[in-house]
């Protein structure tokens, strides 16, 4: 079968093969990855700035180009800067301590334990219930007339608390929910990274008489810097993005307001809950589209702005 | 090939090849679906049929009934909450996917899809037209496509008003409990109003007169000879005059202090029902059911009389089904069946909902029909005056929007953010949004 004037070209082939391997694999194996961002990432952005350019609803077959009218009528709109308020307010309301809170967690739980599996396994608890769960329970103990938060305040003297009504209170009593899902998940993650850290340094301020809150400061705070931007900005994102809390809050608080409205006087409407209900209830999805962009535009400022905090305070301590 | 080239021509080329192999996969799943979806009724081969609903129809007992004169009939049944059900149904119309073999419409709902007769079967053309003489002319009207007259819905029930009330609590605060004495009380709706001060007055504790202003108002609207919309579907909210006299009546409610603030099918408003938290509620005839799932305490305790204001309609659905449907003639035979003389008048005896054929009113079966919940009240006869008297009144096509907008209003006054001028100003600016 092998006859010397074949073998040179099969090495050739084989070669070639070889080459085409190591140059293509690489790419078939992040192509899945890739392929798939594509069809529900990238496809879906480019579309909707397509769709907001046009007066399309889901209602009619005919979707007539109008140009950026969306974009103008959405600036001018009081409910888009209402609902941008609403996130923005919910967003620092729930972050900020959650963080904070994550942190002093994740420090008490960085030194030798009884049972510490069981301690940091109970911490990720809250974060696999379901959201509907978590918002369902939180209504009725945030309940006006039957809420268990208005009934130990009353222990102190205070009236009941219409938490669902005023702008503050529904904005606390989301960020409570919020937090309860997010705090030890993120306390995991600190934590993941506060082991990373020498334990010399430790032993060494211990000798050199720190207490343990300077020992958080001066030592841990600084040498996790890393991951708390990381957590900071996923976090922002992800305050940014809160939907299924105020819709299910809405359902069950019994505040009334539309489906989607955020409360009648929208006071708890953040701006994806506003998206959903100019597309999906009011089906107007150019507008959806256009604030959907707007938001996203918002995202990507927040998280620099924060990013750019973060990264400057941190760095002042080291 | 220059290196550069080669350098993009590798990663595209991969591209394109997975590409090529999930295109293909895509294709051959396509392509049996294709296969499946080419079922036209071989004799004896079993046809699933899906039927979506808000809230229960009471039909689970006719399914079964059904099943045995059409063995090879599957049917099941998919319950979602009345505002995603309507969302969904349009969402799935527009992506031509997802939606059941039967869809139900409520009448807040129903010139959204009566606007677009494309996008279902015309019932026409399966001979249903023959029910026309079995129905309320308004009722049949109002499942008729807006351009072309094609039959796009059949009625299911109609939503006759009257008044619900807890004659404990109301003997609480030294008023009548008799239903004749009741309805006495309150012919008009300011006389109403004036019941729930002296009802107030009285201080039942841990009780309200009303449950909150919104479906009060929704009833008011409808005893209107018109409403939210013109005959010409143009948005007249801030001209008609009986929608501005509805949302002072309303407020009154609420500046009187005589609602609980509980908004209606919210969590808290069930829990209302079960603690007697509201004394009287605005009762069409689908209501009652509604009452006895959620009140399954206070059997006798609640008792039904005439509506203040005079009669008119609120809620009630029709059935239709979307094009996309893949057995339109068995769907037919089955809404057919459903809404059948003999079938509206079975559910309604047992879960309330009140028939939209008029040939049942005088029915002795339906107007000696009375519910020991309710303290044997006559809700026969009650409802069959209600719908004899009812005057339709032209719904249109986002009727429901338009009752959102006017709700919140209502929510902010009722939460005391704004004054009921305010809120006013408010509906009127978002009512003008509405496209």
């Amino acid at each position: 079968m092998s006859s010397l004037p074949l073998a040179v070209p099969r090495r050739r082939r084989r070669s070639v093969r070889h080459t085409l391997d190591v140059r293509v694999s690489p790419y078939a194996y992040v192509a899945p990855f890739f392929l798939l961002f594509c069809a529900f990432g990238l496809f879906p952005l480019i579309y909707t700035a397509w769709v907001s350019l046009h007066d399309w609803t889901l209602l009619s077959d005919e979707h007539t180009f109008v140009g950026a009218k969306n974009f103008g009528t959405l600036l001018a709109d009081g409910y888009f800067w209402n609902a941008t308020f609403n996130t923005l307010s919910i967003g620092v309301l729930s972050t900020a301590p959650q963080l904070l809170l994550a942190i002093w967690l994740a420090h008490l739980l960085n030194r030798r334990l009884r049972f510490q599996t069981l301690f940091r396994v109970s911490l990720l608890l809250p974060n696999v219930t379901s959201v509907v769960a978590v918002v369902v329970i939180f209504s009725q103990l945030f309940g006006r007339d039957f809420g268990v938060i208005n009934w130990v305040l009353s222990w102190f003297g205070a009236g009941s608390v219409d938490w669902a009504a005023g702008t503050a209170s529904s904005h606390i009593a989301l960020s409570v929910m919020i937090m309860w899902r997010w705090t030890g998940y993120n306390a995991l993650i600190f934590l993941a990274a506060m082991q990373a850290v020498p334990r010399e340094l430790y032993e060494a301020a211990t000798l050199d008489g720190a207490s343990n809150f300077t020992q958080l400061r001066r030592i841990t705070i600084p040498m996790i810097r890393p991951t708390i931007i990381f957590v900071v900005i996923v976090s922002t994102i992800g305050a940014m993005q809160i939907i299924a809390e105020p819709l299910l809050f809405g359902a069950s608080s019994g505040a009334g307001g539309g489906a989607a409205s955020g409360g009648p006087d929208r006071q708890y409407q953040t701006l994806a809950l506003f998206v959903y209900e100019q597309g999906f209830t009011k089906f107007d999805f150019g507008y959806a589209s256009a604030a959907s962009w707007l938001m996203f535009l918002a995202v990507v400022l927040v998280a620099g702005v924060n990013f750019l905090i973060t990264r400057r305070v941190k760095g002042g301590l080291v | 090939m220059p290196p550069r080239i080669r350098r993009l021509a590798v990663p595209l080329l991969t591209a394109s090849l997975i590409a090529m192999a999930t295109a293909a996969c895509g294709s051959g799943g396509g392509g049996g679906g294709g296969g499946a979806s080419d079922t036209a009724a071989k004799p004896g081969e079993k046809i699933k049929l899906t039927v979506g609903l808000f809230g229960d129809f009471g039909f689970k007992p006719l399914y079964e009934e059904y099943k045995k004169t059409h063995p090879n009939i599957e049917i099941a049944e998919a319950v979602t909450q009345f505002n995603d059900h309507h969302n969904n149904l349009v969402k799935r119309l527009a992506t031509n996917a997802g939606a059941a073999d039967i869809e139900a419409v409520e009448v807040g709902y129903i010139s959204t899809f009566t606007a677009q007769p494309t996008k279902f079967h015309d019932l026409k053309q399966f001979g249903l037209d023959k029910r026309q003489s079995d129905y309320l002319d308004w009722k049949w009207q109002q499942g008729l496509g807006k351009q072309g007259g094609q039959l796009l819905g059949l009625g299911t029930d109609v939503g006759g008003l009257a008044m619900c009330y807890r004659k404990d609590l109301f003997e609480k605060a030294g008023l009548p409990t008799d239903r004749t004495k009741v309805a006495a009380l309150w012919p008009t709706w300011e006389q109403y109003i004036e019941t729930g001060k002296k009802f107030a007055t009285a201080n039942v504790a841990g009780a309200k007169f009303v449950d909150s202003p919104g479906e009060i108002f929704r009833a008011m609207v409808n005893q209107a000879p018109t409403g939210l919309y013109d005959p010409q579907d143009n948005i007249i909210v801030g001209s008609n005059p009986a929608v501005k006299q509805a949302w002072d009546l309303s407020n009154q409610l609420t500046s009187e202090k005589l609602t609980a603030k509980l908004a209606a099918f919210s969590p808290p408003w069930n829990t209302g029902f079960a603690k007697g938290a509201f004394a009287t509620i605005i009762c069409p005839a689908w209501m009652t059911g509604y009452i006895q799932e959620q009140a399954k305490d206070a059997s006798g305790k609640w008792d039904i009389a005439t509506v203040p204001g005079g009669s008119g309609n609120s809620g009630g659905s029709h059935l239709m089904i979307p094009k996309q449907s893949k057995h339109p003639k068995e769907a037919a035979e089955l809404i057919d069946f459903l809404t059948s003389k003999e079938n509206q008048a079975k559910v309604f005896k047992e879960e309330g909902t009140f028939p939209s054929i008029p040939a049942l009113y005088d029915d002795p079966s339906i107007q000696n029909f009375t519910k020991p919940f309710f303290g044997d009240a006559p809700i026969g006869k009650i409802y069959s005056e209600a719908a004899k008297a009812l005057k339709p009144q032209h719904l249109g096509p986002k009727e429901a929007e338009v009752r959102v907008v006017i709700g919140d209003g209502l929510g902010r006054v009722e939460q005391g953010k704004q004054t009921p001028d305010e809120a006013w100003a408010q509906v009127l600016e978002d009512v003008k949004k509405i496209k």
